[in-house]
């Protein structure tokens, strides 16, 4: 392994507990599905296994007291500096990725799992020029989720959206829904990889805005730490639910935007200057 | 008209089962090609995370189209009331599950865990279009099974047409699901539009006829069953006009697309910019897929002659993998649209630098595999026809058509 991991609690090394996912969706999800009452016979052992997780209490509920968001100012985010992105990878062990023997450099560059990335734009009439730091958006009506056919997407309680790697068939449906090109599909052997961010081959997967440190109750992002470490300062998170934190004041007092709002997906991050 | 006798197709033995080992061989090599894909990962595939659907499900949404067109003859003939399709409704139905069985296992091989199918089974997301795409898929192949009784079965002649209108309803369900998979992506701008729906109504119409044609020529001619003339020229004409119908759609497609300001470089790109997209749009989807076909069909000579109507057929079902390579996978290469007004200059994954495309080559194990989906269809209709009686014995003029039109060319009739 290449660096250090924090302390853990061993539940959190496995993929998510379905009680993590018992939100709104899933109840509304259950209602549907007794509508259908002509699939019941398929559909029951499903609502068998998800009632007996719900009777393990192994993980505390995931609140939705908490909406976890991302304000990114552009005005900062730095030419050519790649230190989120980076960090990213390092927190998710997506740097032990290795390209196959007999893959180009072209494919790898296209195959490989990229949560984050950087990205300069232009803007065609007055030629200003911005840097910003891309990932899945977090968005309150995810279309990844709508789509998922096994319910394998899903969006935590507090607004965290991410996927199951147990129920995750790699249909890549959802990579099809997404706005945002957020999500990467993991297109070989995983051989090497951080116990806290499980990951295999065949499945989907996307920035979970660092989900082992909301559930051991940390309040930062890896992109985010690495960012204000340079001095840049340019991607702030915290509770967007909270009136009082850093982000919520920031988003008053700062113009801002969502990407594509066009979709009305309310994402939870944000971003101002662009 | 007379009665119609079916019984099993007597092909000659050695060429039947050379037909069958050629058939094991293309499906053999299909499972191949999903085993060294599952077994390495889809870093063996052309698709990548900018395409994520590539020749795979070009295949698989080609038969699964084909499937429900195929038995639109059956349904043409017991809920419309023609009876000179109605001989046909056998195979129709038989066509119709072993197409679909094709193409559903393309998509379940394709998927990076096809080992966790039974999650599939018994996870379900009702809001997800795909998930109502399974039971839309499985109860097609009961109420097909359960068409195909009615019509062979003694006990079933008073089911057949309820059942028949069932069928066409859950079909046409089917395939606007299929279309609905794609035309409810809003993140897409090629497929955010209900359009879709309705579109893939009319090609399936057009392929699975075009397919159907071919496996009935193919199977009388071998065993010198009588095809007529007649009735030959009458599913010729019905392709023609599924043919017509998907350009009219095309046409009337991209001028909505035009018309929404915001979408005009997406169609300039797939009519002039867009490389491979729009030379498969143009040579493959609009002149060899659409107008030489229905310039066979319509031509007063060529549409007579065998070889050019099973090239007529040939190239519709060519055409329609055109023209879902560009549906499919131009509308991913094409960059998402994620800031209007801007230029993307640099970008860590391919984010459509400075509106380029992405790049996507299908592999070979993807080809195979695709072919592998035929050839299981294709295997299943030998296998079908062969063992049980699915073929009528004659198709000849004045042996299925209404009596003042059979007379008249009492030559075909050559039973
Ligand atoms: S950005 Fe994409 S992956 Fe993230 S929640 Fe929205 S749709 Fe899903
Ligand atoms: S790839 Fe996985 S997470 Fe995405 S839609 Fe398919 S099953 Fe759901």
């Amino acid at each position: 392994m290449k660096h250090q991991e924090a302390p853990l609690d061993p539940s959190l090394g496995s993929p998510p507990d379905p009680t993590l996912n018992a939100g709104p969706d899933q109840s509304r999800r259950a209602f549907l599905g007794i509508a259908a009452g002509a699939t019941a016979a398929v559909v029951a052992p499903a609502f068998v296994l998800q009632a007996q997780a719900v009777g393990n209490p192994r993980a505390e509920r995931v609140s939705d007291a908490h909406r976890w968001g991302l304000l990114v100012d552009t005005n900062r985010c730095v030419d050519g500096c790649r230190a989120c992105v980076d960090a990213c990878d390092q927190e998710n062990g997506l740097d032990l990725q290795r390209k196959q023997p007999d893959q180009s450099e072209a494919e790898w560059d296209t195959q490989k799992a990229v949560w984050l990335r950087k990205v300069k734009l232009q803007d065609n009439l007055t030629g200003r020029v911005s840097n910003l730091p891309m990932m899945c958006q977090h968005c309150e009506h995810p279309p990844c989720v709508d789509v998922c056919p096994t319910g394998a997407s899903f969006k935590r309680a507090d607004g965290i959206v991410m996927v199951d790697r147990h129920t995750c068939i790699g249909c890549r449906y959802c990579m099809m829904a997404c706005p945002y090109k957020a999500r990467s599909f993991i297109h070989e052997v995983v051989e090497d990889q951080l116990t806290r961010v499980p990951r295999g081959k065949g499945c989907v997967e996307s920035c979970n805005l660092c989900v082992s440190r909301r559930d051991q109750g940390l309040d930062s992002t890896a992109c985010a730490d690495a960012c204000t470490a340079l001095g840049h300062r340019a991607i702030l998170f915290g509770d967007l639910k909270d009136p009082a934190s850093a982000i919520s004041q920031a988003l008053r007092t700062m113009p801002s935007r969502q990407i594509r709002e066009d979709l009305d997906l309310n994402t939870g991050v944000r971003y101002a200057g662009v | 008209m007379k009665r119609i006798v079916y019984s099993e197709w007597r092909m000659p033995s050695e060429r039947y089962w050379g037909l069958l080992g050629i058939l094991a061989a293309v499906v053999g090599l299909g499972g191949l090609a999903a085993l060294h894909m599952e077994h390495n990962g889809h870093w063996v595939t052309g698709m990548s995370n900018a395409v994520v659907w590539g020749m795979p499900h070009i295949f698989a949404v080609m038969l699964i189209l084909s499937a429900s067109g195929a038995l639109n003859i059956a349904t043409i003939g017991t809920v419309f009331g023609k009876g000179a399709y109605k001989p046909l409704g056998r195979l129709s139905g038989l066509l119709a599950s072993a197409l679909l069985v094709g193409g559903l296992l393309i998509l379940v091989l394709d998927l990076g865990r096809p080992d966790r199918l039974l999650v599939a089974i018994t996870h379900y997301n009702f809001r997800s279009i795909f998930a109502w795409n399974i039971y839309l898929y499985t109860g097609f192949m009961v109420i097909v099974i359960a068409y195909l009784w009615s019509m062979a079965d003694r006990m079933g002649g008073p089911f057949v047409k309820p059942i028949g209108i069932f069928a066409m309803v859950w079909r046409l369900a089917l395939t606007a699901g299929t279309g609905s998979i794609f035309g409810f992506l809003v993140a897409r701008q090629a497929f955010d539009t209900a359009f879709l729906a309705p579109m893939f109504v009319v090609m399936s119409f057009a392929y699975g006829l075009a397919i159907m044609l071919l496996v009935l020529m193919f199977t009388f001619d071998q065993e010198g069953r009588p095809l007529g003339h007649k009735l030959r020229g009458r599913l010729m004409n019905l392709l023609g006009t599924f043919v017509a119908g998907v350009l009219f759609l095309t046409v009337i497609y991209y001028l909505t697309k035009v018309y929404g300001a915001k979408n005009y470089e997406l169609v300039s790109w797939v009519l002039f910019d867009g490389g491979i997209y729009s030379f498969m749009f143009w040579f493959g989807w609009i002149l060899m897929g659409s107008l030489v076909p229905l310039g066979i069909i319509y031509h007063p000579v060529l549409s007579q002659d065998r070889n050019w109507i099973v090239a007529a057929c040939a190239l519709v079902i060519l055409g329609g993998m055109a023209s879902l390579y560009v549906i499919i996978i131009g509308s991913q290469a094409f960059p998402l649209q994620m800031f209007p007004g801007h230029t993307i200059i640099e970008s860590g994954f391919f984010d459509g630098v400075n509106g380029e495309a992405a790049s996507y080559w299908p592999t070979i194990p993807e080809v195979l595999l695709g072919l592998g989906g035929v050839g299981v269809a294709m295997l299943i209709t030998a296998v079908g026809v062969r063992v049980l009686q699915f073929l009528p014995e004659s198709l000849a003029d004045a042996d299925v058509l209404p009596d003042d039109l059979g007379h008249a060319a009492p030559e075909l009739a050559g039973t």
